[in-house]
């Protein structure tokens, strides 16, 4: 159980400033995603409230108390680290038991602990073996294992899945959600690039940028009510269509946003048609089809349609907005009035 | 005309490839790029040593170097039974004076073998963490290591000069000397002055390697050991001495092999000496100065005999991954 708190947390190295005066409030047992593009200070963000990385300016607080100044060990946390930072010539018993050989566990106590979270991934039958001999998933695991093992407060994961193949990383996503759910008291926080791992992992997102946060909501929140032009292009696949010039006009803003799974197709005699253009490109996922249609805008535009459908490049089509779904921002990027 | 040179060509690719499988032109291609350093190896190295081992076996004079007779391990050993029943053992290995060398190159070895590693990885350490002004130190740690022995070896004689050297003069105004010690020539301490010039000479050397062990050291482990809480002591004897461990092993053969061989710092430093002299100096006395080269080449086969072993026995007992098959 920790509430975790940001309290304007700056942080510079040297003359760059990485973190711009972050506020935040991570409630005690949820599960935080930092979601932004590579560079906009997520990692350094979560290796602040770690205590790998001193804070330069500003307020850390757990349950209400600063932490700026107390060591990681300290401050009940346990990470898994992306490259999984297991301790190459040790066992993964020893990987996992060595960090309580420290917290003046008992040995049968240490056994229990290892063997517990040993069956909770799955990983029992790994525990005699180095980690060179284990897959990166399993190791991955091993990994997660090690934290668990430490019973923390704050669990914190640093793009565990980034060095996973596809089919990998879907299943251990798996796995990190049912560990939030089995370990409903403990706050995670977790930093990925990946959209997808964010909509699906977490309680809330917290969408960086340029070391300052964007916005903060649940995933639907995010999804449906972007605050920014940034959020609406970042968050969903595929992205978000923007059109400026006379699409935005028309709907008196100055950029349109409009997900490719809200524009319909409508027939030539429908006088709700707002659009018309050529397909240039489509691709088959089987599951659905994503037209890019040229409609005389800056950029294609792209449509999701679900089903089978099949349109030769070249077709022309009648395009109909869902007007319900129309996002409208101002010369700001913010949401326009 | 232009369809019989197509069948030529045809023809000729054929015989090419079945003459010669992709396998066989790949061996053939390695002997090739190998064969100018095999060659030069056996020049520089094989030859001169199957002769030293020959002439080991023969009574070969410095002076008559190719009339050597084949004597078997008279240089070795032999004994002869006198008239009177005494029996006289002779040859290098019933020699007192080889096996004082033999005690010490030993020692020498071990000794400064053991303070390099030791100095080394600490030396390690400290460039290895981040400070200002890093490179700098680094280039400079590696002077020792730059200057030629001989430089060296002249430089620290002057300066443990019995007479006019800085080092007693230093020690006897701080007072921990009351007179002056000849440190080179005195019997007592002449193998500490060769090795403490050997230490400041080679620690660098065992500095870099150690320190290149360290970087290949993942930095992430070093913070899952900060989150767990792991004493710093604790994290080097857990963690990073057994990851530099094949690092400093592979260090440490060089070294060992490089210490039992020594030879021109003692020469220069301390020749003469009863307490320094090993196999090296001893054997290269006897080849050319005292115009026993049979005798001389004996010892350099048993210098290498010895080289070998020890070297061989490290690897073994050390399980010293030599051919990187250890690597994650």
């Amino acid at each position: 159980m920790a509430n975790i708190e940001l309290k304007n947390l700056h942080k510079s190295y040297g003359a760059v400033h990485v973190i711009k005066g972050i506020d935040l409030e991570i409630k005690s047992g949820e599960f935080m995603v930092f979601v932004g593009p590579s560079g906009c200070g997520k990692s350094t963000l979560l290796r602040l409230i770690s205590g790998l990385e001193a804070i330069s300016d500003g307020e850390l607080l757990f349950d209400g108390e600063v932490v700026n100044n107390v060591i990681p060990s300290k401050r009940g946390i346990a990470m898994v680290f992306q490259s999984y930072a297991l301790y190459p010539h040790m066992t993964v018993y020893d990987n996992m038991a060595f960090g309580l050989k420290l917290a003046k566990t008992t040995k049968q106590e240490m056994k229990e602990r290892v063997l517990n979270a040993a069956r909770m991934l799955q990983i029992e039958d790994l525990l005699e073996r180095l980690p060179k001999q284990l897959s990166g998933g399993q190791r991955q695991r091993v990994a997660i294992g090690r934290a668990i093992v430490r019973d923390p407060k704050v669990f914190l994961f640093d793009e565990p899945l980034s060095n996973l193949d596809a089919a990998l990383r879907v299943a251990t996503r798996l796995e990190i959600a049912k560990l939030h759910h089995d370990m409903q008291d403990t706050t995670m926080v977790y930093v990925t690039h990946d959209q997808v791992e964010a909509m699906t992992l977490a309680d809330r997102i917290c969408v960086l940028r340029d070391g300052i946060v964007e916005q903060v909501g649940t995933p639907s929140e995010l999804y449906e009510s972007p605050a920014s032009i940034f959020v609406a292009g970042f968050i969903g696949s595929p992205k978000m269509n923007f059109l400026t010039g006379k699409f935005a006009d028309e709907f008196n803003c100055d950029t349109l946003g409009i997900r490719p799974e809200h524009i319909e197709i409508v027939d030539e005699d429908n006088s709700d048609k707002l659009w018309t253009g050529k397909v240039i490109h489509a691709e088959d996922l089987g599951s659905d089809n994503y037209l890019y249609l040229e409609i005389g805008a800056d950029e294609p535009l792209v449509v999701r349609q679900a089903g089978k459908l099949k349109i030769a490049n070249g077709t022309k089509v009648n395009l109909r907005p869902q007007n319900a779904n129309l996002h409208k921002f101002n010369q700001q990027g913010k949401p326009a009035l | 005309m232009s369809n019989s040179s197509l069948e030529n060509g045809t023809k000729h690719r054929h015989k090419t490839s079945n003459s010669l499988s992709l396998q066989q032109q790949r061996v053939r291609a390695a002997f090739w790029f190998l064969a100018p350093m095999i060659v030069m190896l056996f020049c520089v190295a094989a030859w001169p040593l199957l002769r030293t081992i020959y002439f080991s076996f023969t009574d070969t004079s410095l002076t008559s170097l190719y009339e050597g007779e084949w004597v078997w391990f008279k240089n070795y050993l032999s004994y002869r039974e006198l008239s009177s029943g005494r029996v006289i053992w002779r040859g290098t290995l019933a020699d007192p004076a080889w096996w004082n060398a033999v005690w010490n190159t030993v020692r020498f070895s071990f000794v400064s073998v053991s303070i390099e590693a030791v100095l080394g990885i600490l030396v390690a350490l400290v460039l290895n963490a981040e400070f200002k002004g890093r490179g700098l130190v680094r280039a400079a740690i590696l002077i020792p290591w730059a200057i030629p022995t001989i430089v060296s070896a002249k430089m620290w004689g002057w300066m443990l000069n019995d007479q006019f050297g800085i080092i007693n003069d230093a020690l006897l105004k701080i007072g921990l000397i009351d007179h002056k010690i000849a440190w080179t020539a005195s019997i007592d301490t002449a193998m500490i002055s060769v090795l403490i010039v050997d230490v400041w000479k080679t620690t660098p050397f065992m500095a870099l390697l150690c320190l290149a062990g360290l970087q290949m050291i993942p930095k992430d482990v070093y913070e899952a050991a900060k989150v767990d809480g792991v004493h710093p002591v604790k994290v080097f004897f857990k963690v990073t001495l057994p990851l530099v461990r094949p690092a400093l092993m592979v260090a440490v053969i060089f070294r060992i092999l490089d210490a039992l061989r020594i030879f021109d710092l003692i020469y220069v430093l301390t020749p003469n000496s009863k307490a320094t002299k090993t196999m090296s100096i001893i054997s290269r006395e006897n080849l050319f100065e005292f115009d026993k080269f049979a005798y001389g080449s004996a010892q350099s086969t048993l210098l290498f005999a010895i080289i070998a072993i020890f070297v061989a026995a490290y690897i073994w007992l050390g399980k010293v991954d030599l051919g990187g098959k250890d690597e994650r």
